[in-house]
């Protein structure tokens, strides 16, 4: 993967799969502590202690199509190898929680890449679920929330192409301060 | 600046043609391969070509949608195009530059870009 936004898009659609109607996707990013960290948080089906245990391995998927399964061993893998840590918490029937931190400064750090364009995809691709997505840096924080969308949309599908540039340049309007033009 | 109040009116102006996009079960569907695969090789940029070059055309009646992995990822991005009454295209390592081509020829026209199709690329 050559951007972690697509990691992101990647493990999102886990959620999806899980059934889930509400996923959080927050990534907090840090020049001061040196450090970005990106959690997707969803309240789909959860997975069992061993499942939780077996979903970092490639070859374990509970898909019976075929026998591997990457998305979750490369989103580990692209934290750990910056030095951060990567973790997955999980309960059956409450939802699961994943998280990788990154050391923003290591050479092998993979940028974070085009997240509002994967946060756009979500909802287009997905427009019955609900999506908050939240960025963070050192010079502040805006969150999207679907639900705020949905009802000043009433009947109107969340995935209307003139709703879906809305949110594009809506996103991209106000993390661009957020990043500093960077 | 974007602003909720300029939601409001995009949602009054899409309630109206709300009742002619449900009423047509005729629309064609176009669905990008979007698991770990294809997602390595590029399908992001693909699918926000064809959903800007559908806007930017006006086509009312073709839904984007994303699908999984079809079990050919050497050829990701794969593109699937749908039209009720035509056989299913599938369209191989596509770019956002041949996304376009195939919303026009294939969408608009209903010219099938063969030179992209899984079967030029297996030959």
């Amino acid at each position: 993967m050559r951007e972690l936004s697509l990691n992101v898009m990647d493990v999102a659609q886990n959620s999806v799969r899980a059934e889930a109607t509400l996923v959080r996707i927050s990534v907090t990013e840090s020049d001061k502590d040196d450090r970005l960290t990106i959690e997707i948080a969803d309240d789909g089906c959860g997975m069992t202690q061993e499942q939780v245990q077996q979903v970092i391995d490639p070859f374990f998927t509970t898909r019976t199509t075929r026998k591997v399964g990457l998305g979750v061993p490369l989103f580990k893998l692209s934290a750990e190898q910056t030095g951060g840590s990567f973790d997955i918490q999980s309960e059956k029937g409450v939802g699961t929680t994943t998280t990788a931190s990154y050391v923003k400064s290591h050479v092998d750090m993979t940028p974070l890449g085009d997240i509002n364009s994967t946060v756009k995809i979500l909802i287009q691709c997905n427009p019955q679920i609900d999506f908050v997505y939240t960025c963070t840096t050192d010079n502040g924080s805006f969150t999207l929330d679907t639900r705020e969308l949905r009802e000043v949309l009433g009947d109107v599908s969340l995935d209307t192409p003139d709703v879906l540039l809305w949110i594009g340049d809506y996103l991209e309007e106000n993390t661009k301060n957020i990043y500093g033009g960077a | 600046m974007k602003s909720l109040a300029e939601l409001k009116a995009i949602r009054d102006r899409a309630q109206a043609e709300l009742q002619m996009r449900q009423e047509n079960p005729n629309a064609a569907r176009v669905m990008v391969g979007m698991a770990t695969c294809g997602i390595a090789a590029g399908a992001r940029p693909v699918l926000n070509a064809f959903v800007e070059e559908i806007a930017k055309r006006g086509l009312k009646d073709v839904t984007v949608t994303q699908t999984g992995c079809i079990g050919i990822c050497q050829y990701e991005p794969v593109v699937e195009v749908e039209i009720p009454g035509e056989e299913k295209v599938t369209y191989v390592k596509m770019t956002p530059e041949k996304a376009v081509k195939v919303v026009n020829d294939h969408l608009v026209n209903h010219n099938v870009v063969t030179e992209y199709t899984i079967g030029t690329a297996t030959k």
